[in-house]
């Protein structure tokens, strides 16, 4: 076992990297606790989603940097003294953080890494994030800080010391577009709402709520867009974060659909929302917009109707689950189950015309997957005469059939598969079944299986 | 005038079933904006789903049909078939289908989508015996079905009647199909059973069948008369009195 982290008070005594007899030696007070990457980086998550209330760009530099990307931001303390903000939250968490700001992401991780320096150019190499080996060969050349190193020449850094070594300084200087990739995608429009003072009564978050989605509305309305997926984030003034997204089955911006969305996501959650010592801050985002113009009335109602049924379809979606609400849809395949089927989203079908005169022909109910029946023929490629579902016996009156599918062996590596035979029967009570038999008789199968697939009413 | 108005207004506020048999027992039809139940015997459960279906096309093929469904119903009947639905006449694009975990779920669904005047009918399919499914409950939703003026249709199956709110109580049952060329399998057939009506109407039993092409119900024919197996009989009774 290693020392790999120590606390603020024994990190000048040279313990990191010893391992942990040689450390008990050294001091042998030592107070040690087990490493848990794990632990660590679930904090530093936990920590990050605090930070979103200073912008909603907001990085994880592993193992233990969180960048902040404030371009843009109006922050609840003036620029200038945001480190010192980001600061004295942490400490309120119990957590020392070495903060800095600079015009890039590599310069102010780097300021903040060698914290007591002033400017990048002071700072001493090993803020650079390279490699021992390359450091070691930096050292050797007698090049101390940063500054030193700027000052050569890229060309010769990079036939010296390796090509990475230039991009590093580019990065720190700004000269190149270093990318930030953010935890959570940015929203397309953020409205929020800073509290003085934490707010815990339920009504004022909901009613601050309705203020912000109203705001939203607006600012979708004026860009002539819907929103499809929508976020809540209160953030609590501990630190705790709670997140309620929802979704929508069509572009919306009706403020009412909205927030009573919000009410139901908030109704249907299994653990409630704790306000604790109250929400700072409240947060409404949109994160996928689509173009939505302004409806236009149909004459007989023809846009409301639809309007209203995806309203009812968008809040029993966000109470039950997306994949609760079927539509059904047809497939491009001859096997059955195939053919039409049901799925949680619609998109505009051609369905067959019925024959006119002739009986229903496809089952009502499709039974997925198909139920195994005991079945007994006449003939052994001939249709049932009884046959026991569910251990009920089902004397077979009428039948008509067999209606032949064939098995889609284009899909299959060996180009065969069973055939199916499927035969409509009613019963002697006059129920009304649709069975088939698995592989021919005497070609594809010994003893071919029969089961039960479909139920007329 | 206003006694015209007011019967051109329960005209459009309810429909016929089409069938004669029924129709004449049952001038008024059945009325929309009410809730309705039918009920059926375990193994006749799709039949309940079906004559429901079917008393929606009835009402209002082209509006938005609700099925809220209990999965465990959906478990034991079957998901519903899309080519099916086109077999008896609907279009499965109006068919918007909830498959809810639990009876609360089902009864909290099937309320809200009666509230919402712009669907046609909403088909309430609890699990078996529910004792949420009480007075208040149906009272609760019939209050809601007359104000949006949907057609509410609580299909129970495998459960005795318990006290509700409903408008007609019916009882369904699946009936030989009169058959087609070569025996087989005719249109969807029902024994149905007006088992307790608002306006006292009682003892309504008939067998109807199902009218793809005119989306209606209509009598269904007489059991084809079929000659009497003379094995060991015969018409004369002279002869049989001997025997």
């Amino acid at each position: 076992m290693r020392v790999v982290a120590v606390s603020p008070a024994a990190a000048g005594r040279g313990l990191i990297g010893l391992t942990l007899a040689d450390a008990r030696v050294r001091e042998p007070d030592l107070i040690t606790v087990k490493h848990d990457p794990i632990a660590d980086a679930a904090l530093l998550e936990w920590l990050a989603d605090d930070c979103e209330r200073y912008s909603p760009t907001v990085a994880v530099d592993p193992p233990a940097g969180i960048v902040i990307d404030v371009t843009g931001c109006r922050s609840c303390d003036s620029q200038g003294k945001l480190p010192e903000a980001v600061s004295r939250r942490f400490a309120q968490h119990g957590i020392t953080a070495a903060t800095s700001e600079a015009n890039t992401v590599d310069a102010a991780a780097a300021l903040a890494r060698c914290a007591g320096g002033a400017t990048v150019s002071a700072l001493p190499i090993i803020a650079l994030r390279i490699d021992a080996m390359t450091r070691i060969a930096l050292r050797r050349a007698g090049l101390v800080t940063i500054g030193a190193l700027a000052a050569i020449p890229r060309a010769q850094l990079a036939a010296r010391f390796g090509e990475h070594v230039p991009t590093l300084l580019a990065r720190l200087f700004g000269e190149v577009d270093a990318p930030l990739t953010p935890r959570r995608p940015p929203p397309a429009i953020a409205v929020e709402h800073r509290f003085a003072d934490p707010v815990a009564v339920t009504a004022a978050i909901l009613r601050t709520l309705d203020k912000l989605v109203r705001s939203a509305a607006t600012m979708l309305e004026q860009s002539g867009a819907g929103g499809r997926r929508f976020e809540t984030t209160l953030f609590r003034s501990d630190g705790h974060v709670a997140r309620l997204a929802i979704d929508t089955a069509g572009p919306t911006r009706d403020p009412h659909v909205i927030a009573r969305l919000i009410a139901e996501r908030i109704a249907a959650l299994s653990d409630p929302l704790d306000p604790g010592f109250g929400y700072d801050l409240i947060r409404f985002a949109v994160f996928h917009t689509e173009p939505l113009d302004a409806l236009q009335l149909a004459l007989d109602g023809g846009g409301i109707a639809d309007q209203q049924v995806a309203a009812l379809i968008d809040r029993l979606t966000t109470r039950l689950g997306s994949g609760r609400i079927r539509r059904l849809a047809r497939g491009d395949s001859h096997i059955p189950e195939q053919a039409s089927f049901d799925l949680p989203t619609i998109v505009k079908q051609v369905w067959p015309m019925a024959e006119r005169g002739e009986p229903p022909l496809r089952p009502l109910s499709l039974l997925v997957p198909p139920q195994r029946i005991e079945v007994m023929a006449a003939v052994p490629d001939g249709p049932p005469l009884w046959f026991r579902w569910r251990r009920i016996r089902h004397d077979v009156g009428r039948v008509e059939g067999p209606e032949r599918f064939a098995a889609e062996w284009w899909r299959r590596p060996d180009g065969r598969g069973l055939t199916r035979d499927y035969y409509r029967v009613e019963d002697e009570n006059g129920r009304r079944f649709w069975v088939f038999r698995h592989g021919q008789y005497g070609v594809e199968q010994a003893h071919p299986n029969w089961y039960l697939h479909g139920l007329f009413p | 005038m206003n006694k015209i108005s007011s019967s051109i207004r329960r005209e459009a506020q309810s429909f016929s079933f089409g069938a004669q048999a029924i129709d004449s027992r049952l001038p008024q039809g059945i009325t929309r904006g009410a809730l309705h139940e039918i009920y059926s015997d375990d193994c006749d459960g799709i039949v309940a789903i079906g004559f429901a279906i079917l008393l929606a096309l009835r009402s209002a093929p082209a509006k938005p049909i609700v099925l809220v469904r209990d999965e465990r119903s959906v478990g034991a009947f079957g998901r519903l078939y899309g080519d099916g639905i086109v077999d008896l006449g609907g279009d499965p694009e109006k068919f918007v289908i909830i498959h809810t975990a639990d009876a609360l779920a089902t009864l909290r669904s099937g309320a809200d989508a009666v509230d919402c005047s712009e669907v046609g009918t909403v088909v309430v399919e609890p699990w078996q015996a529910s004792p949420l499914f009480d007075l208040t409950a149906s009272r609760r939703i019939s209050l809601r079905a007359a104000k949006s003026g949907v057609l509410a249709l609580v299909v129970r199956i495998g459960t005795a009647p318990v006290p509700s709110a409903a408008a007609t109580r019916w009882h369904v049952k699946s009936a030989q199909s009169a058959p087609f060329l070569a025996a087989a399998p005719g249109h969807s057939t029902f024994d149905i059973k007006l088992l307790r009506h608002r306006g006292g109407i009682c003892g309504l039993d008939a067998r109807v069948e199902w009218d793809r092409d005119q989306r209606s119900f209509r009598d269904a024919p007489n059991p084809r008369a079929v000659p009497a197996v003379a094995i060991g009989r015969t018409r004369n009774t002279r002869i049989r009195r001997a025997a």
